[in-house]
């Protein structure tokens, strides 16, 4: 309960932030009309201003936007006639669709390679694990991306270079989900390969080996739970710190997401409602899944109870 | 990388020191950060001597030399170690001057993400209660906001400055020191030397100085270099998406950006100064773990 309750300010608290960063902006009636006023008289730039409630004081402006969230209306875009809901819905499953893609192949490299760096510790497998997991921690994503690009998409030709056709094809998605699940894969191999070796060096391990245990039941049965605690969580929580990356990832392969719209449509544009309701979506995802990882968290690891670790 | 550290860290000198050169040198590598360092070493001195020792100016070029691949020479027989670009201008003396940038920058935002990151992580973990709960609701608060919109939306509004891009970084590095320095100061606060100092009669900010301050300064030390590397980050990713600095600035990510358009024909655009980002990261990175694992081992769980 108490989770719910901090998660909830931490959603009025960023909203508010935000909310009052925008409005400190320039005039969004000067998005229809020149500066001048141009064509424009005096009462009808303030009937604009009245209709979109700009001439009441800003706490009571946040209090109507956030009494039609609860109502789940995100407003009216001032660029284009529509609701922000439909052009945000519109865009929201191409970006999921990309972290959805990022976070299988993170996953899928970031286990496997810590498990076994950890497992062959000293090896070729482990200095070359931690050789990729340097590459992902160091290399931006957007220079990852256009490499990927240069030598995929240019020069080898295997894959295209970006965008997403309407109809699913499985081709458009490798580059843009590597690219995005690479550091996210890096971070998760050093905390599964750090746990792993925790766990490898414990007495309910050997017990198994030596009661003759075979060796990969071992690793990918005893060990492997017990060491996927730590990093559980953070899997996780990478869901969400990636709606960044997938901005970046969105913008160097012409995907039609929300990062991507956000960027070049209401950022150019003035249009606060969009610019708002996105960001509204993403910290909203943000906290569904950092509280995910609490609850998760605490059913995988009985000892963790909330209410003393809370903090 | 951290676990042989240590070990190296913990065996004792006498196994390194000696045998023939190739092993000690190998030995000395794996102890000390010492490539990290010269790769800092190059970062640091080509931003204080960069223009003066930079062959080519960083804003102007030849055009009728565009476009030259790596270790090429121009039409006036004048030699190109990186190639050049799009108008001509030297990809190298470039990455010089964007050095400049990229450490500046990176100083300036780690400086006010640790004192005011610091300050906020002893002020709540020493006195607690409200203040606690109001100073660990703001770091919340400011974790869940996603900091690349975060940044659009500040440049658009104050337009794109130098000073605007400082905010944002100095925003996203001092929420970190907050959570990691409170804890360490809630473990300091009940420490017995504490509390003899509190029955020696000493006042609060007595206490913070001489008993809590000095327990803290390793930790962000640590955290610190363990930050630099994601303000780099940060502020090439910035850079990049168009909300940080102005082309023709030669600032890395400003770089990168401006190679995109010429993927396909010269790779060393956007390559050379991508590869001089992920250097400097990962050297930072490197001596981060070094610094930990000398300085505050306890920290090892951060990573």
């Amino acid at each position: 309960m108490r989770r719910m309750m901090t998660s909830i300010v931490s959603v009025l608290g960023a909203t508010i932030v935000v909310f009052t960063l925008v409005h400190l902006g320039p005039d969004p009636r000067t998005l229809f009309v020149p500066d001048s006023g141009y064509g424009m008289s005096r009462q009808q730039w303030e009937d604009l201003g009245d209709k979109l409630g700009f001439n009441k004081p800003l706490p009571i402006q946040y209090l109507t936007w956030l009494g039609r969230i609860v109502r789940g209306d995100l407003g009216v875009s001032l660029a284009q006639t529509r609701g922000v809901s439909e052009i945000i819905g519109g865009k929201i499953g191409a970006t999921i669709q990309l972290a959805i893609g990022g976070w299988i192949f993170a996953v899928i490299l970031g286990v496997t390679m810590g498990v076994t760096a950890a497992v062959k510790r000293g090896t070729v497998w482990d200095y070359a694990a931690r050789g990729l997991a340097i590459i992902g921690i160091g290399l931006p994503a957007f220079v990852s991306g256009l490499f990927l690009i240069l030598l995929f998409a240019v020069k080898l030709q295997w894959l295209p270079a970006g965008t997403r056709p309407p109809d699913f094809d499985i081709r458009y998605y490798i580059l843009p989900s590597v690219a995005l699940g690479w550091p996210a894969a890096a971070g998760l191999m050093r905390l599964v390969r750090t746990s792993m070796l925790d766990v490898l060096d414990s007495e309910y391990i050997k017990l198994a080996r030596a009661k003759g245990v075979n060796a990969r039941t071992v690793i990918w049965k005893h060990a492997l739970r017990n060491s996927m605690i730590a990093p559980l969580t953070s899997m996780l929580i990478l869901f969400a710190n990636w709606l960044n990356g997938a901005l970046v990832i969105e913008v160097i392969f012409g995907w039609p997401g929300i990062g991507f719209t956000a960027l070049f449509t209401s950022v150019n544009q003035n249009d606060f409602p969009v610019l708002l309701g996105t960001v509204f979506v993403f910290i909203l995802i943000f906290l569904t899944f950092s509280f995910l990882a609490d609850i998760i968290y605490m059913i995988v690891d009985p000892r963790v109870r909330l209410g003393e670790t809370a903090n | 990388m951290t676990a042989e550290n240590t070990a190296a860290a913990m065996a004792p000198a006498k196994h390194g020191a000696t045998g023939p050169l190739p092993l000690r040198a190998w030995w000395v590598l794996r102890r000390y950060p010492v490539i990290p360092v010269v790769i800092l070493f190059i970062l640091v001195f080509s931003a204080i001597f960069g223009p003066f020792v930079a062959p080519y100016p960083t804003n102007s070029g030849e055009l009728n030399d565009k476009l030259l691949p790596p270790l090429s020479n121009g039409q006036a027989g004048d030699f190109h170690l990186l190639g050049t670009d799009h108008v001509g201008r030297d990809v190298f003396s470039r990455l010089m001057g964007g050095a400049r940038i990229t450490l500046s920058i990176a100083a300036i935002a780690l400086s006010v993400g640790i004192s005011v990151g610091t300050t906020l992580g002893v002020v709540s973990g020493f006195f607690g209660g409200m203040v606690d709960e109001v100073i660990t609701r703001m770091v919340d608060i400011w974790y869940a906001l996603p900091f690349l919109l975060i940044a659009l939306i500040m440049t658009f509004i104050f337009g794109k400055s130098l000073a605007v891009m400082l905010t944002v970084l100095a925003l996203i590095a001092w929420a970190g020191f907050v959570r990691i320095i409170r804890a360490q100061v809630l473990v300091l606060r009940e420490m017995d030397y504490v509390d003899a100092a509190r029955i020696a009669g000493a006042t609060n900010v007595r206490i913070l100085w001489k008993h809590i301050v000095p327990g803290i300064i390793n930790t962000a030390v640590v955290i610190a270099s363990i930050s630099v590397g994601g303000l780099i980050l940060a502020e090439a990713t910035l850079s990049f998406v168009g909300a940080g600095i102005q082309p023709p600035t030669p600032a890395w990510g400003v770089m990168v950006n401006d190679g995109r358009s010429y993927l396909q024909t010269a790779w060393w655009l956007v390559g050379m100064p991508g590869v001089a980002i992920f250097m400097v990261v990962i050297s930072l990175n490197f001596l981060g773990d070094w610094l930990r694992d000398r300085l505050d081992p306890t920290l090892r769980q951060i990573d």
